[in-house]
């Protein structure tokens, strides 16, 4: 069928698969136990067609899974060619150089048969709660320190579970009952994606994705070209350097842009670290791409059309690329940064559609506490492995302040409070905005936030520190200033590493502050009535008012107009 | 005999349905703005004179209204001040650290309703068992009063960490805050909304406190001009959750008159599936802006506790403000007849969530708007006639719908625009119904089965498509649709709904502290159903969320207590585990073996007996066939193919008659469209009955 009927069919069943991998999602977080997917969305659901091109993504996940997992389903098709499998057949790894980096993501494949045929594939990454080894931290020197690692194996063949696999999940990490169960949560998702597929292709009467699948491909690229088409071709560089954890990192990018191409390029970047930081290169086309898109063509759905025109390399080795048997539980933190890499590539030809550099990186705060970590301790001990996610701010725009303690590039979202102490033995005694850490600008950085955490009546715990932007803040753009860095110390004063597991000790308790996102434009043109509005919020202080932004307040807290005058001239 | 009023006050009319006994008088009249009484006496006014009554004959008068969104929507309350435990400034604009759209870097985030230099902390800390790690700081009040007094705050909310435990604290604070101010407002999250999490506990504190001082004066001044030209009867509110309670309620908690139009047309819908004996049912409502669907079970509308008010974006989850408050559960989207259709970047149709609104309106209105709009694909499908249009109020431009349809969606895709009214009419008939489809999926519940009752200008005119694309067989067309809401005030009970979080391992339930919970939750229920319904019989129902310990979110079951004794004892907890079970088994195919489960939260609900709809018995096929007024040419969306449709007047046709698709069945202020795959009857109660052939 062809003519307008049919070109608005296939506009509708498009729409169509978005609500089906939206169903998938909601599914999977509804019966889900890791907090990481129930609380945080840390998660991507998707499906694809017969060759494994990603036709769609659900609303609800975050960049750095589902633009792993769009290229994961091509390794399990290499191993599986689709005409191979089976009905009932459910497909599983966590391969960190198949999929999204590290053990904590398991990817779920399943096949969808209609009319007795495989006609596409359903998939799944979400990070469970724990994988063995040593845990959510850093610190492992080889990948064989960070858990079971499962290769693309069935979780069931023709409906049959393939219980010595669960098994040997379930003796080789910490919460079993937890980690099994959301393996088959993340496969129910699958099957209630599938069930809206097979119905879909009923009521239109379809046998195939072939047709609608060119469609959206050929669609979604074809409008991503147009796009890049109208940048100015050329190779434009840009390099972040950030605190690492044995030693600084510089993320170095050659951006280019051709007619119909864009290729980031890693050459000149950092080698491997020793500890578990490093990336896989599938995870960097991630988040690089992600970051492309955003600024390049976010209004265009992502699907392996609109992804197949930005092209992605790193040198082998380095650790944008890294290889067995490297660790990389935190890859997070490294890619995170992808982001605000590329984006400071493109400022040099889209300078108004870029954003300035923010904390990026996701600060979770991991606690464990128990006889490993308790010393001589006499009070009662409990034992708990805890993750709460935080984030710091988010980069000032061209034309508008960045965002407070609120995630980018990560999609996650945070655990409350009240949630989480009331499973774990800590109370937070502040979580807050973290004044005057937003880098000054006409457009001022997203505010980082100050935590304070201590144990239940005293009781010490041990971090497994995992934050970044310690030594190398989030920079500000055209004029703007950077914003602050972060900090981690005790109460009682000593500081800490930013990196790596350390002991709170009895009593004490843990002050970590985010860094603030970096300034957009001059502060000196920070419309000066803005100025007072944050002293009288409290979010910059009347020193940094007078400082930073030349601005002073009259007793009041108006603005002293002729004060500021003087101040603003001065410079 | 009875004589029962209500009045629902929308963004555009205010709506007023008379009910003597089984006679019904409505009318409509525009929204006055500046004062809402005063559109409320004049509609009034209007249909006591048409029924004959006077004021001094009404026996109660229902009244909802959207002044407390729409104060929300456009941030108009009053200026608020918050007092949040030390530490914790900022839970109301920290949210939860998302941004709702990936890959949009210029999104704004909702605004907190209490700027930040009015959120004061105190020093106190209870932890998460309701111990008190910190004692309050009395003395730091004083100078927090200071503030909010050289400020002008009107209205303060007390939100406290883990309030939902032990509300001593904000107890203690709210009475020391009343002696040093006391002509503010207070709000305590712990009786507003006493439920984990601090972000959407205290969203919900704030904004009502945010609408309170408006909310109270609006309420006062109502009660005396109702007095003032004779009306004495008692004046009851309608609830986001569906249920009607006291004048004195609705002030200390007026976030629970949020959406208050919308649950009547909820509760509309279930009096509708009551009186046809149908159990299992959608209702659809569709309107300028928006569509809003919502799931009927047996009669009843389901009901939530979260909801999300003013979403700024695209009506994007995450956009809004979260409320915890229990509403009637209804998924709305940006799609009315007033939505706007445009090309989005790849050249697809894209339809809303922009409205062209009554001004200028779609471009048929002829008031001067160029965008094509889903009325004006309706006018060139020829669902809508031009000349009858809104009761032949508004003439009507077809060749002004064809321009604005060929112009923005037609030309640079190579259609017509018939063809471009097809894409835009398909498109957000696809957009309706992926959200009914998701909604009833995340409530686990098959949409193939269900009936779809429509009511709202523009619903008639869709649906039968929609019905098609869910594969639903049969779509019901109430009459007295376009004053649905008022009609549903009518039929709603007396009810309120008390929520506490009370963590409890099934395995271990603390039977005597749950009884005990129970005993006050009822003890705060019952006298505010009691001052509505002095004589009534009560029913009461309890429901426990509860979960697989380790997960997130939580299934509501209904407990089976004995309704005599109303005690829990030794043989609830397997009880209740295998009311979870089943339930959870039914939501997401299987349990979860050698898991224990946990209850987090209990709630509880007072009603009356909900109004009984008389059972319209079928009306026989009645001999006559109705006669068409006219023809017209009509689009199938399912083929594409013109037809030519049959026209009939709504009061023309006769229970029991039929009508053969296709064929379009006018009324003043809609018309219902029947595809040719379906076939329509009248039922007893003046019902369209549209089946799928």
């Amino acid at each position: 069928m062809t003519g307008p009927l049919d070109l608005i069919h296939k506009n509708v069943m498009w729409n169509r698969l978005i609500a089906v991998v939206e169903e998938e999602a909601q599914a999977l977080i509804r019966t889900s136990f890791s907090t990481s997917v129930r609380e945080a969305g840390d998660l991507a659901a998707a499906v694809f067609d017969r060759q494994g091109r990603m036709l769609a993504q659900a609303i609800t996940g975050t960049p750095g899974h589902i633009n792993s997992v769009a290229e994961c389903v091509k390794h399990f098709l290499a191993k599986h060619p689709i005409e191979t499998m089976d009905p009932g057949d459910i497909l599983i790894t966590n391969d960190p150089w198949l999929a999204s980096g590290h053990h904590n993501d398991i990817t779920i494949v399943t096949p969808v048969f209609f009319k007795d045929r495989p006609v596409g594939l359903m998939a799944n990454t979400c990070h469970v709660v724990d994988i063995g080894g040593r845990g959510f931290t850093p610190d492992g020197r080889q990948i064989y320190e960070e858990g079971l690692n499962i290769p693309i194996l069935h979780l069931a063949h023709q409906g049959e579970v393939n219980q010595t696999l669960v098994d040997i999940i379930r003796m080789n990490v910490r919460e079993a009952d937890q980690v099994v169960g959301d393996m088959f949560a993340f496969a129910s998702g699958n099957k209630v994606g599938a069930d809206r597929l097979i119905a879909m292709m009923n009521e239109f009467g379809i046998d195939d994705l072939e047709d609608l699948a060119d469609h959206i491909i050929t669609s979604s690229r074809d409008a991503t070209i147009q796009r890049i088409s109208e940048l100015a071709p050329g190779t434009y560089h840009n390099a972040v350097t950030m605190d690492g954890y044995e030693r600084p990192i510089t993320l170095q990018a050659a951006l280019t842009v051709k007619p119909d191409e864009i290729h980031v390029d890693y050459e000149g970047t950092s080698p491997a670290s020793s500890y578990g930081i490093n990336v896989v290169l599938n995870y960097t086309r991630a988040y690089t791409t992600y970051g492309v898109k955003c600024v390049v063509a976010p209004d265009i759905p992502n699907n392996a059309g609109s992804l197949e025109p930005i092209t992605v390399s790193a040198p082998e080795g380095s650790i944008l690329n890294v290889q067995r048997p490297s660790p990389v539980a935190l890859r997070h933190i490294i890619g995170h940064l992808l982001p605000d890499t590329v984006i400071g590539a493109l400022a040099q030809i889209i300078p108004d559609r870029v954003i300035a550099e923010g904390a990026s990186a996701l600060a979770n705060l991991q606690l464990r506490g128990g006889a490993s970590v308790a010393g001589d301790y006499e009070g009662d001990i409990v034992e708990f492995e805890m993750m709460h996610f935080n984030n710091g701010g988010t980069g000032a725009r061209p034309t508008k302040d960045g965002l407070s303690a609120t995630g980018f590039p990560n999609g996650v979202r945070g655990v409350p409070v009240e949630a989480t102490e009331a499973i774990a033995p800590i109370v937070f005694w502040r979580k807050e905005l973290r004044t005057d850490s937003g880098g000054a600008g006409m457009f001022r950085g997203g505010l980082g936030q100050i935590m304070e955490v201590g144990g239940t009546d005293g009781m010490p715990f041990d971090v497994l520190a995992q934050y970044d932007k310690a030594e190398h803040p989030a920079r500000g753009r055209g004029g703007g200033l950077s914003g602050a860095p972060t900090e981690i110390r005790l109460a009682s004063g000593t500081r800490l590493r930013p990196k790596g597991q350390q002991s709170i000790p009895p009593g004490d308790r843990l002050i970590l502050a985010l860094a603030g996102g970096g300034g957009f434009g001059d502060p000196l043109e920070r419309d000066p009535e803005r100025v007072a509005a944050d002293v009288a919020g409290g979010y910059v202080t009347i020193e940094a008012a007078r400082e930073l932004y030349g601005v002073a307040l009259e007793p009041d807290g108006t603005v002293d107009t002729a004060g500021t005058g003087a101040l603003r001239n001065r410079r | 005999m009875t004589v029962r009023l209500a009045v629902d006050i929308g963004g555009t009319f205010t709506d007023v349905a008379l009910a003597i006994d089984d006679q019904l008088y409505a009318t409509k009249t525009l929204t006055t703005h500046d004062a809402p009484e005063r559109g409320v006496l004049t509609a009034t006014q209007v249909v006591l004179d048409e029924a004959g009554r006077a004021p001094e004959d009404v026996d109660q008068m229902i009244y909802g209204t959207t002044l407390a969104t729409n104060l929300l929507i456009e941030r108009k309350g009053a200026t608020t001040g918050m007092v949040v435990t030390r530490g914790f400034r900022d839970s109301v604009e920290i949210r939860n650290e998302n941004r709702y759209e990936q890959y949009d870097l210029n999104i704004d985030l909702p605004e907190p309703l209490v700027p930040r230099r009015l959120r004061l902390p105190v020093s106190e800390r209870i932890d998460a068992r309701g111990r008190i790690l910190a004692p309050i700081a009395e003395a730091e009040l004083t100078s927090i009063a200071g503030t909010f007094a050289a400020e002008g705050v009107e209205s303060v909310a007390i939100g406290f960490l883990h309030s939902y435990v032990n509300p001593v604290h904000e107890q203690r604070t709210a009475a020391i805050l009343a002696d040093l101010l006391p002509d503010v407002e207070l709000t305590l999250s712990s009786e507003v909304s006493p439920e984990m999490r601090e972000y959407e506990r205290l969203s919900t504190a704030a904004a009502n406190a945010y609408v309170q001082p408006l909310i109270s004066r609006h309420l006062a001044r109502l009660v005396d001009d109702l007095a003032g030209i004779g009306l004495r009867c008692p004046l009851h509110l309608m609830l986001s959750g569906g249920g009607i309670t006291t004048v004195e309620t609705a002030r200390r908690f007026p976030v629970r008159l949020v959406e208050s139009g919308p649950a009547g047309g909820a509760i509309f819908a279930g009096s509708v599936a009551r009186e046809l004996g149908i159990d299992d049912v959608m209702s659809y409502d569709m309107g300028g802006t928006t569509a809003k669907i919502c799931l009927i079970n047996s009669g009843h509308p389901q009901t939530s506790r979260h909801f999300e008010v003013a979403r700024m974006y695209r009506f994007m989850r995450g956009s809004g403000l979260p409320l915890r408050i229990p509403v009637i559960d209804m998924v709305e989207i940006g799609a009315g007849g007033g939505s706007i259709a445009h090309l989005d970047a790849l050249g697809r149709i894209a339809v809303g969530p922009e409205s062209a609104g009554s001004q200028p309106g779609p471009a048929a209105y002829g008031l001067g708007g160029e965008d094509a709009t889903v009325t004006d694909a309706d006018v060139v499908l020829g669902r809508i006639d031009p000349d009858d249009f809104a009761g032949g109020t508004l003439q009507l431009d077809p060749g002004l719908s064809a321009t604005a349809l060929a112009d923005r969606i037609g030309t640079p895709l190579g259609m017509d625009a018939t063809g471009a009214a097809l894409g835009v009419s398909e498109i957000v008939d696809e957009n309706m119904s992926n959200a009914a489809r998701v909604h009833t999926v995340e409530s686990g519940q098959a949409v193939e089965t269900k009936t779809l009752i429509a009511f709202g200008g523009a619903a008639p005119l869709h649906a039968a498509r929609i019905a098609q694309k869910l594969g639903i067989g049969r779509v019901v067309v109430p009459p007295d649709a376009g004053v649905g809401s008022a009609v549903g005030f009518l039929r709603a009970p007396v009810a309120y709904e008390v929520s506490r979080t009370f963590h409890q391992r099934l395995s271990a339930l603390d039977i005597t502290g749950t009884n005990h919970l129970l005993e006050s939750m009822r003890d705060e229920a019952r006298p505010v159903v009691r001052a509505g319904a002095p004589d009534e019989e009560l029913n009461e129902t309890r429901v426990a969320y509860m979960r697989y310990i380790g997960q997130g979110h939580e299934v509501g079951v209904e407990l089976p207590i004995n309704v005599e004794t109303a005690v829990v004892d030794e043989g609830s907890p397997a009880e209740f585990l295998s009311a979870y079970e089943s339930e959870y088994e039914r939501l997401y195919g299987r349990g979860i073996p050698g898991v224990d489960v946990e209850v987090l939260t209990w709630v509880l609900t007072i009603s009356t007996a909900v109004p009984k709809a008389d059972l319209a018995p079928d009306a026989p096929t009645a001999a006559s066939s109705p006669t068409p007024t006219g023809t017209r040419s009509l689009v199938d969306p399912d083929t594409g193919h013109t037809t030519l449709a049959a026209t009939y007047a709504r009061l023309d046709l006769a229970a029991g008659q039929l009508v053969p698709g296709p064929a379009v069945i006018v009324e003043p202020d809609t018309a219902t469209v029947v595809p040719h795959a379906f076939a329509a009857r009248v039922g007893a109660g003046g019902h369209l009955i549209l089946d799928r052939l």
